[in-house]
């Protein structure tokens, strides 16, 4: 197949960046979309020019290292599909596809398609965890788990950290990202004893982080390869709510719901 | 090299007790004082960090991807052993230990494995404790599956992601020490080099991958947990980033590396589809529970898999090993794909590949039961190659999936280095010449929790606090060693990417070096792999600077490594006269074809030691011996 790339170019964070146009003959449609960028790449440097720059790593869709809009959608046209187990036959013989990096204030470009998403790390520091110290813990089954809670705790928890709920989102909003935590945590029973103070910290940390407010446009649930869905943010804002309602921030005192 | 592994004495089930007992403790004022250096935060890392700075420690950890959650841990998909015995079905910490030496082909050391059984209960508290999701029952407790080499269901598993969720808890226990200043997180920062000062690891030399500064840092001990080396292949089915360099720089300054040709093949893979490929997925073996493996009966036969009627297929698992059928354990199964594959049987484009199909198992269970086990799978399937395998039979091929060598460590896991300890895939450790499934998320979270924080306070008591900083000479000439190895790379100007390179050393590591081995094929790479390492260094490319984000100049150093340590690998291969495991030597089998171990001459690990460049290595053995499970040929018949 015929390709034509159009891929957003820059240096590094203070260059200026541009789209630069690359056409691409002898696509296969087996190919993985990180597949024709290696591609690219390998022509490129045998051409003597800088290949682009890309974050990626397991290529397998859970490590959350890739991070593309193409054709302006976070890892392009296939639901529930990172971009690197995207593969060309989603796209047509002679179709112009249009690749830039995750754009955000909060996320910023490092070069070409890589930007800085130490800002989800952060949001995580701020209370996305349970305090419990390695060698304290009971037996596994002394704490029962209904299975649905269980089930549903895992649907957030699968959550991989890629970032493209906030490149799609008109605000810029981690929403969707620090609420499948939130909602992982307060869920189970392990994460009931810090569930206010954590709700608290970890949305104060996103609002530091320059991330934008949500206004229920739901383009993050529409992006985000592992479906994780938009109850987590109305979730998310019940305990912050209560958090705020409780008065308590040092998580003294207990939300037994 | 003196390898003391330093077994305790005593029956093996009370070593582990009276072994904590007698290891000497860091007074808990003076832990602060003291630092340390963890490479890597996957399972092993990750899991390190934490506890070590939960302890007081003064850590500092590193990883060369944008996030500690990234680590390949993260792409586990079946389970975690756990000898709980939740199911009353006659499980024990004994009967985990035996099925794992026996799964390992006799080549672990007992005393290692033991200790893993025993811990192994404790990861799974550890884990439920901070909130991780496993599946569980209807009644509120955790389920168990059962996985290849057990005859009991000791599997702890999070859907088809329990790697994904058990690092994501190594990773926010992580990131609460981060948030309480008790550990010093470096992303993006790739180790090159180990420092080595009056004979004790002091620190490590780094590249920063954004700015490209070059920098040391020094502590009172160095972790790596850096995983293994895998993609040696080039295919594997690690991530794109997993390489040698820590753990080889570190066999450069005088660390052991214990049986490096020990590297695990998965049977069931999706099949190289192109000169572009760029990775292998693994497809779980759980599939082959309701799957059938069969090629065309006569060779080059290229009719769709639909219009090969049934009495011209060959369910050659089922007919060369009736009782087991399928469900042979990885190794044999690998072996036999590529059999029939090299004999001209094989599917799909290029001949390598056979048929994994479920017909017979949609028709008998129906289509909704086949959905319910492997829907996420099937779908995945359809994702890369674009076949809906409710339909047409998926083709599957083997691919290089987890090395069983690594750093040699004794039983506390530190290396033939004072102060260099190696947890997780990294080193060479418990599984022996083949591991089991679901045990490697074990070790490396034994090794990283429950383990380590032991064993280095030992090492650290016996110590004073710094004494070193990084203006030390011997840091200062290390950093100048890896700016000029980095100059060197940039200053070629050949005309040949390091891709290219790591492609063609893939090869001949995968022809030579991979399911099978023999003689004429190892020397032949070990003649071939020096020539290519020649021609990396005359004509490698690479754009740019050191001064910034540079993916190639990574990629030139992380291949460097590669084409020094395939020959290494070879070399190991080539002396061990037998077959065990992982290692299948071609000169070395039973009559029906199976791998034949010499106990008598092999029953040992094989340990190299660096003698500098353009030197052979040392060969050092550590006899392996048995007391409690006795050698037994492995027969599936």
């Amino acid at each position: 197949m015929k390709i034509t790339l159009r891929v957003w170019r820059q240096k590094n964070a203070n260059a200026d960046g541009k789209l630069v146009e690359y056409v691409r003959h002898d696509v296969s449609e087996h190919m993985s979309f990180l597949e024709m960028l290696d591609v690219l790449n390998e022509e490129l440097l045998a051409k003597g020019e800088e290949p682009v720059a890309f974050d990626h790593d397991c290529r397998e869709g859970i490590c959350g290292s890739c991070s593309m809009m193409i054709n302006g959608r976070a890892h392009g046209p296939r639901d529930m599909t990172t971009a690197c187990q995207l593969h060309m036959r989603e796209f047509a013989d002679g179709a112009v596809v249009t690749v830039e990096p995750w754009r955000a204030k909060a996320f910023p470009p490092v070069k070409d398609l890589v930007v800085d998403r130490s800002a989800f790390d952060r949001i995580i520091q701020a209370g996305g965890f349970v305090s419990v110290n390695t060698g304290s813990a009971p037996d596994a089954n002394l704490t029962l788990i209904a299975k649905d809670k269980a089930d549903t705790a895992f649907d957030s928890a699968a959550c991989i950290g890629c970032g493209a709920c906030v490149a799609a989102c008109p605000n810029a909003s981690a929403m969707l990202f620090t609420s499948a935590k939130i909602t992982h945590l307060s869920l189970l029973p392990q994460g009931q004893p810090e569930r206010l103070s954590r709700v608290k910290k970890m949305v104060e940390q996103m609002d530091k982080e320059g991330f934008g407010a949500c206004t229920n446009h739901g383009e993050c649930q529409d992006a985000c390869p592992k479906g994780i869905s938009l109850q987590s943010i109305a979730r998310m804002n019940r305990d912050y709510m209560s958090s705020l309602v409780n008065g308590e921030v040092n998580g003294e005192k207990l939300d037994t719901q | 090299m003196q390898l003391n592994s330093k077994i305790p004495s005593g029956p093996i089930s009370e070593k582990w007790s009276k072994h904590k007992f007698d290891l000497k403790l860091v007074n808990p004022a003076n832990k602060r004082k003291y630092s340390v250096i963890v490479v890597g935060t996957g399972l092993a890392g990750a899991s390190a960090a934490a506890s070590l700075s939960e302890l007081g420690y003064q850590v500092k950890a590193f990883c060369f991807q944008d996030s500690p959650r990234r680590a390949h841990s993260i792409a586990a998909q079946g389970g975690i052993n756990a000898a709980k015995n939740y199911k009353n079905d006659g499980d024990s910490v004994y009967r985990l230990f035996y099925d794992t030496v026996k799964g390992g082909d006799f080549r672990a050391r007992e005393a290692n494995v033991h200790r893993l059984a025993e811990v192994s209960v404790n990861i799974i508290d550890q884990c439920v404790a901070q909130g991780v999701p496993f599946a569980r029952e209807y009644g509120g407790l955790l389920d168990n599956r059962s996985f290849g080499g057990a005859q009991v269901s000791r599997t702890f598993y999070a859907r088809g992601q329990t790697g994904q969720q058990l690092l994501l808890g190594a990773y926010q226990a992580l990131s609460k020490q981060i948030a309480a200043g008790e550990v010093k997180m470096f992303p993006r920062t790739e180790m090159l080099d180990l420092v080595v000062i009056d004979g004790r690891a002091r620190g490590i030399v780094v590249r920063n991958l954004i700015t490209g500064k070059i920098e040391t840092h020094v502590a009172d001990a160095v972790v790596l947990a850096t995983g293994g080396y895998g993609n040696v292949f080039y295919l594997s089915t690690n991530a794109k980033g997993c390489n040698v360099t820590a753990t080889f720089r570190a066999y450069k300054r005088g660390a052991g590396f214990g049986n490096p040709c020990y590297t695990q093949i998965h049977p069931t893979c999706i099949p190289v589809s192109g000169d572009y490929q760029s990775k292998l997925t693994l497809m779980s073996e759980s599939l082959r529970n309701d799957g059938r493996i069969w090629v065309p009966k006569t060779p080059g036969d290229n009719r769709p898999a639909s219009a090969i009627p049934e009495d011209e297929r060959d369910y050659y698992l089922e007919r060369k090993y009736p009782s087991f059928g399928n469900l042979v354990p990885r190794d044999v199964a690998s072996r036999a794909a590529k059999e029939r594959s090299d004999a001209g049987f094989g599917v799909g484009p290029g001949g390598l590949g056979v048929y994994l199909d479920f017909a017979a198992s949609i028709k008998r269970l129906g289509r909704d039961v086949i959905a319910a086990r492997y829907g996420n799978l099937f779908e995945m399937y359809e994702r890369i190659a674009g076949e809906n395998p409710y339909e047409t039979p998926m083709r599957i091929y083997p691919a290089v999936h987890y090395t069983m060598g690594g750093l040699w460590v004794d039983y506390d896991l530190q290396s033939s280095i004072p102060g260099l300890f190696v947890i997780g895939e990294a080193n060479f450790s418990d599984h022996g010449a083949n591991r089991l499934g679901a045990s490697a998320l074990m070790q490396g979270l034994a090794d990283g929790y429950f383990i380590l924080p032991y064993t280095i306070g030992d090492y650290l008591a016996r110590h004073s606090a710094g004494g070193v900083s990084p203006e030390h000479p011997a840091c200062k000439a290390v950093e100048g060693e890896v700016r000029a190895r980095l100059d060197k790379y940039l200053g070629i100007k050949g005309k040949r990417s390091a891709g290219s390179f790591h492609r063609e050393l893939g090869k001949i590591m995968w022809d030579k070096c991979g399911m099978s081995r023999d003689r004429k094929g190892l020397e032949w790479a070990l003649k071939r792999i020096p020539e290519l390492r020649e021609e990396f260094y005359s004509n490698l490319l690479v754009t740019g600077t050191g001064e910034e984000l540079n993916q190639n100049l990574e990629r030139a150093g992380r291949v460097a490594d590669f084409l020094e340590f395939g020959e290494l690998m070879c070399r190991d291969a080539l002396v061990r006269e037998e077959s065990c495991g992982g290692h299948f030597r071609e000169e070395y089998q039973t009559l029906e074809g199976e791998a034949q171990r010499d106990d008598e001459n092999f029953c040992h690990t094989s340990v190299w030691e660096y003698k500098g460049e353009n030197q052979a290595p040392a060969l050092h053995k550590e006899p392996l011996e048995f007391e409690y499970v006795h050698l037994t040929q492995r027969s599936y018949k």
